[in-house]
């Protein structure tokens, strides 16, 4: 081979950057625009600096009671990785064997990832106005809604989430050594026993990235959400419903704020995962390294 | 293991100290195959409750009738053949179901190529020319850290870039390139293709990045050392071997532009049909009967779609 770096090295890396920068420059562009003075418009250039509509946004006076959608959301994202945490590492662990329904498992998984989200929306939605009718003709003739944020808005965002944990968690053990756990078998540990103290530590940096694909896919959720949430709406179908009548900086702040959730979210995680990997290495395992 | 200490069990009760009384005090041993339905069973019914029972009553109430306030629960092709009014009638013209459909195909040939060479070059220069782990992984990072944050936002970010007044039409006004705002930058098919390729290129880039790193890179060398250029190690080593995950990738960005509705709605200023706003609006026009006639009809297409391209591809041994 050749000393040096190839030329494609050199043209594939300002592609890259181009791509990167293609990625964040629109994102970071709004981030600016919603610092802007209070007679700022929607393009640049720029008419003061202020957090103005940042504030206005929190006061409650602005276009949408912020407050209550921005709690909603965080409920459902936090119970939507929870769940898709729990869900997702124990389905992973019954991947590890053969057992009767696993192509049945695997195949819904990915169809449920793959079928356009408005028809699983669209779906659930019909589910449960169907139970409504049920119940309607049936039992409670003032029955109102079964349709909700924790029942219809959470199975929603669930088929959305759970493909992805589960497909992490093959990842994880594909480059799982089972010797570990055989050897903590062996040495007398009870099947839970093995996991908490063998599988779990070793699994956990990924499992955090697990929650953190949970909450953020439920935090940014919209297609699925769209018909099966029910009468409330979360924080990206306001915004969603404020892009057809957008004339001030009102919905770049409100962008804003959801990007500095999303970014605390990711940052917190990252950091955990790294801090997990740092603490493994140091205090993990010697073998292989010969003898100390 | 459970069977090798059953089997020494067996033999001489003895051997194992302490073993038998630890069986006395759990009697009931759960079977693995119970054990595995205990971790798999919840997973699986949430698909079942939220995905597999959801689709059944798309097509179920595909067929039911209904009028402006309701649905009735009784067998009718009316979804169908609203739908598909004026099909025939019309021939040789385009009815509007064809035209919506053709529409939504050109959109996704479109951003399917697109991301499928800003994805196979960004996977490749992640897995062959980024040599140094740490690197690899921040760059990763920073391919996926957009993917984490709102579509929405990702979407009216152009507003600023694209808009009348925006970036681009200011900058090219300013060197003197047009004399007049370009219109079509914003809420036209452009920017839907631009935002949906800004959007899903990350899930090219994924598989693609997946199959190149499992490449063995002794087989690129052997390629050079058989005197073969570098187009020709790409065309006949790189591109068969990382074919799987440019199948996978393609299935991704194509059903969900198939799908799609919210960014053909938001960066299209509500203006263009596609195959998924159809569904939208007959919903919002609560004519759930023909929404899911539609949501049939997409189904179907896009089942089409994902077979011809795992014909290529066993989508189960490469994960």
């Amino acid at each position: 081979m050749k000393e040096g770096r190839p030329r494609s090295f050199y043209v594939l890396s300002i592609f890259f950057a181009a791509y990167v920068l293609f990625l964040y420059g629109p994102m970071i562009a709004i981030y600016v625009l919603s610092f802007q003075g209070p007679q700022g418009g929607l393009t640049f250039p720029m008419n003061g600096v202020s957090t103005y509509w940042l504030t206005k946004l929190f006061q409650g006076t602005g276009i949408v009671d912020l407050g209550a959608a921005f709690r909603r959301s965080l409920l459902l994202g936090v119970i939507v990785m929870a769940v898709t945490v729990v869900l997702s590492v124990a389905a992973g662990m019954a991947f590890r064997r053969k057992f009767k329904a696993q192509s049945i498992l695997f195949y819904s998984a990915i169809a449920s990832l793959i079928v356009p989200s408005i028809i699983t929306s669209l779906g659930i939605s019909l589910e449960f106005r169907i139970i409504d009718d049920l119940i309607k003709a049936h039992w409670n003739e003032n029955f109102e809604t079964s349709m909700g944020l924790l029942t219809s808005g959470l199975g929603a965002h669930l088929t959305w989430t759970l493909p992805f944990g589960l497909l992490i968690m093959f990842a994880i053990f594909n480059r799982f050594d089972p010797r570990l756990e055989e050897a903590a078998r062996d040495l007398g540990a009870t099947p839970w026993q093995a996991f908490r103290h063998v599988v779990l530590p070793i699994i956990l940096p990924s499992v955090i990235g697990i929650g953190l694909f949970g909450f953020t896919l439920s935090w940014d959720e919209l297609a699925r959400s769209s018909q099966a949430i029910g009468a409330v709406n979360t924080l990206p179908l306001d915004l969603q419903g404020l892009t057809t009548t957008v004339t001030n900086p009102d919905i770049y702040a409100l962008g804003t704020i959801i990007s500095a959730v999303s970014f605390a979210v990711i940052t917190l995680a990252l950091g955990t995962i790294h801090m997990l990997n740092k603490r493994q290495a140091a205090k993990g395992s010697d073998a292989g390294k010969g003898l100390v | 293991m459970d069977t090798s200490e059953d089997i020494l069990q067996q033999a001489s009760p003895g051997l194992i100290p302490g073993s038998g009384t630890a069986r006395a005090a759990k009697p009931t041993r759960l079977s693995p195959s119970f054990i595995s339905w205990l971790q798999a069973g919840p997973m699986m019914l949430v698909f079942l409750a939220f995905f597999l029972i959801p689709l059944v009553f798309v097509v179920i109430v595909s067929f039911w009738d209904y009028n402006e306030y309701q649905l009735l629960p009784a067998f009718s092709g009316r979804g169908y053949t609203d739908t598909f009014e004026g099909c025939i009638a019309q021939l040789p013209d385009l009815c509007t179901i064809a035209k919506t459909y053709l529409k939504t195909l050109k959109l996704c040939f479109l951003v399917w190529a697109i991301t499928l060479f800003i994805g196979f070059w960004v996977a490749y220069f992640l897995a062959f020319h980024v040599k140094s782990k740490t690197w690899q992984t921040g760059l990763s990072l920073l391919c996926t850290i957009p993917f984490w944050t709102s579509n929405v936002i990702r979407m009216i970010a152009w507003i600023p870039l694209l808009g009348r007044n925006g970036l681009v039409n200011s900058g090219l006004m300013k060197t003197g390139l047009i004399s007049q705002p370009v219109e079509w930058l914003l809420f036209s098919e452009f920017s839907v293709v631009l935002a949906l390729v800004h959007l899903f290129t990350f899930f090219m880039v994924v598989p693609i990045f997946n199959s190149m790193i499992r490449i063995d890179k002794s087989l690129i060398e052997a390629a050079y050392d058989a005197g073969a250029t570098g187009f020709q190690t790409l065309v006949n080593v790189i591109i068969p071997l990382a074919k799987p995950g440019i199948v996978i990738g393609s299935i991704f960005v194509i059903t969900i532009v198939m799908g799609d509705f919210i960014t053909i709605g938001v960066m299209g200023g509500q203006q263009i049909a596609a195959a998924g706003k159809i569904i939208e609006t007959r919903v919002n026009a609560l004519q759930f009967p023909a929404a899911a006639a539609n949501a049939v009809i997409l189904l179907v297409i896009t089942f089409l779609i994902i077979t011809m391209m795992s014909r290529i591809v066993d989508i189960k041994k490469e994960l």
